[in-house]
């Protein structure tokens, strides 16, 4: 049977087993929407702004491990989601975003709303097409799919010219993706991972570095149980968060820039260092000759290209995560039982130590609400069982430091590229993932701004996402650093000039509360956490508060100034 | 692990789907990542799919391994070989006009006819030289000519393949 561009389109989502995807229409995606409408197995969420369609997938995608998807226009509604592709590359995240195109015999020609949004986003993808033929139309996004949620995941973006939607033909629908060149290596090579047990078995002072590959990999209980054979301490990125539990013994909270002291301090000095699935980002190694620095290096990650990248690894290991761990436990299984927590005791003691020294911390008041207050509280309040997603600067630090994240795939945040305004957008894409679920974006009074106009998708679709400003009328990193760095010269970071929070709540039918005083900030969580509707908590913080410890840029990490 | 940090030239094979774009993502790739691209050759291999990519770089070791590494995770990459490990022949060509008037017409005969170069054409002030060799041999005839003034020139990137298995 014949079926248009468009008809083959969301018969292939349907094949994906898509349910919910975010987007925008526009002249050049209009054959795609009106398609829609006789697709009742696709629930539609209509964004207000592209930028924020991404985003929500990139949420949907971290929260339900499936490949998220966002479908918008050509010309501006195609560049609006560079933020979020750019965003979604940084952090290896699954999904697939299609664009329209103008009609094949026009691309060229400058036509109305065109722009080559495959060369745009060539280096901000994993992948990318332009469809040229229909004939192709149902292999490329099966295998832009393939692509995106296989080996290291990533965004792969599909070009649809408005004459491929709109031509027929009687498609074929492949049933088995195979690319000869792309086979991602899963399989982690056994010779290679009994060479780094057998320097982890013999390491005095080993430390586990993890990151985003844990949670990618679903390697949470694979990694708990390879830690508390062997009792070695674990640290994590930002991206990492959650992928061991933040209230277990063996934690050391986040290294890096806002890293915990003790775990900056064990990874100085540390003599064997496990890295799975992170790649030595500049914010956690800070300056790289003082990086771990006697410490003999195993690393494992599924992309060859992130092995010895910024930092020579001494036995490299290429495959899934969850593979290496897997066969490590198994090795572990087969060896003599030795008494690791007597052998650990005085390494562990050591970190104990540092981080009884120097705990987080901040100082607190009975005047003035405390940013990092705000997050305990959350935590406290929800049990740590809620998705958590941030904007970027302090309330992501903070939120970062504050929240013992106990479970995998509850904390979104841009954290390779940063992206202020994503937080939103983002806890949006993870409440129609997890529609009973508690989902707060922790903001600040800039980043919300950003995507400020989502207000209206949430109360169309009443998603009752919390959004939990830390409002301290300042864009907090940067005034931070022009504090420290640049002897208080504010310049530009004073955003005093704001809305009220509470009032724009309201103009967009949502609720809006506000604590100013320390006493309020429980009641205010409470009573939003009550309505089944989205809420934004205006919470008017201390404005100076610096975000703390703190690695200076280019400095060593072991050289953190401290609260 | 002490890393080599000296830079060396490397010549390196790079298979890739013959479509559309694909060189683009190549060269994106060098420029996005401060990767340097000294020459660069490109043209269909026996298999009309697959276009054979000659690149000659330059980089530290564990730079070199980047650009390698990097290349394979292209999605339409089947293969990369660094010939500088292997034994390896390379060739560059030239097309270079040289003036060529009374008594250096047979001197410019004698450099062509020394460097095994073909003339591919005359005019009375001028012969049109094809060279064709290693890139130092192509800089030591250039460096012969230039005394009789080059008038026009255009020399390829390296090719480079590697040596047939002699048993």
């Amino acid at each position: 049977m014949k079926m248009t561009g468009a008809q083959i389109i969301l018969e292939c989502l349907k094949r994906e087993g898509v349910k919910h995807i975010f987007g925008y229409p526009g002249g050049a995606v209009i054959d795609i929407y009106d398609e829609l409408t006789r697709t009742p197995e696709i629930k539609h969420y209509l964004v207000r702004h592209e930028q924020a369609a991404v985003h929500a997938a990139d949420g949907y995608a971290r929260a339900s491990d499936k490949v998220g998807v966002a479908l918008v226009t050509s010309g501006p509604g195609a560049t609006n989601t560079v933020t979020g592709i750019a965003s979604a590359y940084m952090d290896s995240i699954p999904i697939v975003v299609f664009t329209g195109q103008v009609p094949t015999h026009l691309i060229g020609n400058d036509a109305f709303q065109e722009v080559d949004i495959v060369g745009i986003t060539r280096p901000c993808t994993k992948h990318n097409y332009l469809v040229t033929d229909i004939r192709q139309l149902a292999r490329t996004i099966h295998e832009a799919f393939y692509i995106a949620r296989s080996g290291r995941p990533g965004p792969v973006l599909v070009d649809l010219p408005k004459n491929i939607q709109q031509a027929s033909i009687v498609p074929e629908f492949p049933t088995e993706i195979k690319i000869k060149s792309y086979n991602p290596t899963i399989q982690a090579n056994p010779r290679q991972v009994k060479r780094a047990l057998d320097l982890i078995l013999e390491a005095k002072q080993p430390v586990l570095y993890t990151g985003g590959g844990i949670i990618h990999a679903n390697a949470s209980q694979e990694l708990l149980k390879f830690a508390e054979a062997l009792q070695i301490p674990v640290t994590s990125t930002l991206m990492g968060l959650g992928g061991f539990p933040g209230i277990h013994p063996l934690w050391m909270g986040m290294l890096g820039m806002h890293g915990t002291y003790c775990a900056n301090m064990a990874v100085a000095n540390s003599d064997v260092l496990i890295a799975i699935g992170a790649r030595f980002d500049d914010r956690v190694t800070g300056r790289l000759d003082a990086f771990a620095p006697n410490a003999k290096i195993i690393h494992i990650d599924i992309d060859p290209s992130s092995i010895s990248k910024n930092v020579v690894v001494h036995i490299p290991i290429v495959g899934d995560c969850k593979n290496a761990l897997h066969q490590l436990n198994n090795l572990i299984q087969k060896l003599p039982p030795r008494d690791w927590a007597q052998e650990r005791q005085e390494w562990l003691a050591r970190i104990k130590e540092w981080d009884r020294k120097h705990p987080l911390k901040y100082k607190k008041s009975k005047d003035v609400i405390k940013p990092q207050f705000v997050v305990e509280k959350l935590w406290e309040i929800t049990g740590g069982d809620a998705y958590i997603t941030t904007e970027v600067g302090q309330n992501q630090m903070w939120a970062a430091q504050f929240f013992k994240f106990k479970e995998a795939r509850h904390f979104m945040t841009s954290g390779g590229l940063g992206a202020m305004g994503y937080g939103f957008p983002a806890a949006m894409g993870v409440q129609v993932a997890k529609p009973d679920a508690t989902v707060i974006d922790i903001a600040g009074d800039g980043s919300i701004l950003m995507n400020i106009q989502e207000l209206t998708t949430v109360v169309e679709n009443n998603l009752p996402v919390k959004i939990a400003i830390l409002n301290n009328a300042y864009l907090g990193m940067v005034r931070q650093w022009q504090q420290l760095m640049y002897e208080r010269r504010y310049s530009q970071t004073d955003l005093s000039a704001q809305p009220d929070f509470v009032k724009l709540a309201e103009a967009f039918g949502a609720v809006g509360l506000r604590a100013t005083k320390p006493e309020e900030v429980e009641p205010v969580i409470r009573k939003a956490m009550e309505i089944k509707r989205p809420v934004v908590m205006d919470f008017v913080v201390d404005r100076e508060e610096c975000v703390m410890p703190m690695v200076p840029p280019g400095k060593a990490t072991h050289e953190m100034l401290l609260a | 692990m002490p890393v080599q940090k000296t830079n060396r030239r490397h010549t390196i094979s790079v298979w890739v789907d013959n479509i559309p774009g694909v060189l683009s993502r190549v060269t994106g790739l060098f420029s996005g990542r401060g990767f340097n691209i000294e020459s660069l050759c490109v043209a269909e291999t026996m298999d009309p799919e697959v276009s054979r990519i000659t690149l000659v770089t330059s980089g530290d070791e564990q730079i070199i391994e980047q650009i390698i590494k990097q290349l394979r995770k292209l999605i339409n990459t089947v293969k990369v070989v660094d010939l500088s490990e292997l034994d390896h022949v390379e060739r560059e060509m030239a097309l270079v006009t040289v003036k060529a008037e009374d008594k250096s017409r047979a001197e410019v005969l004698r450099i062509a006819d020394i460097f095994r170069c073909r003339v591919v054409d005359v005019s009375p002030t001028t012969y049109t030289l094809e060279i064709t060799g290693t890139h130092e041999k192509l800089q030591a005839v250039l460096g012969l000519l230039k005394g009789h003034g080059i008038l026009d020139i255009v020399r390829s990137g390296s090719l480079a393949i590697q040596r047939a298995k002699k048993d």
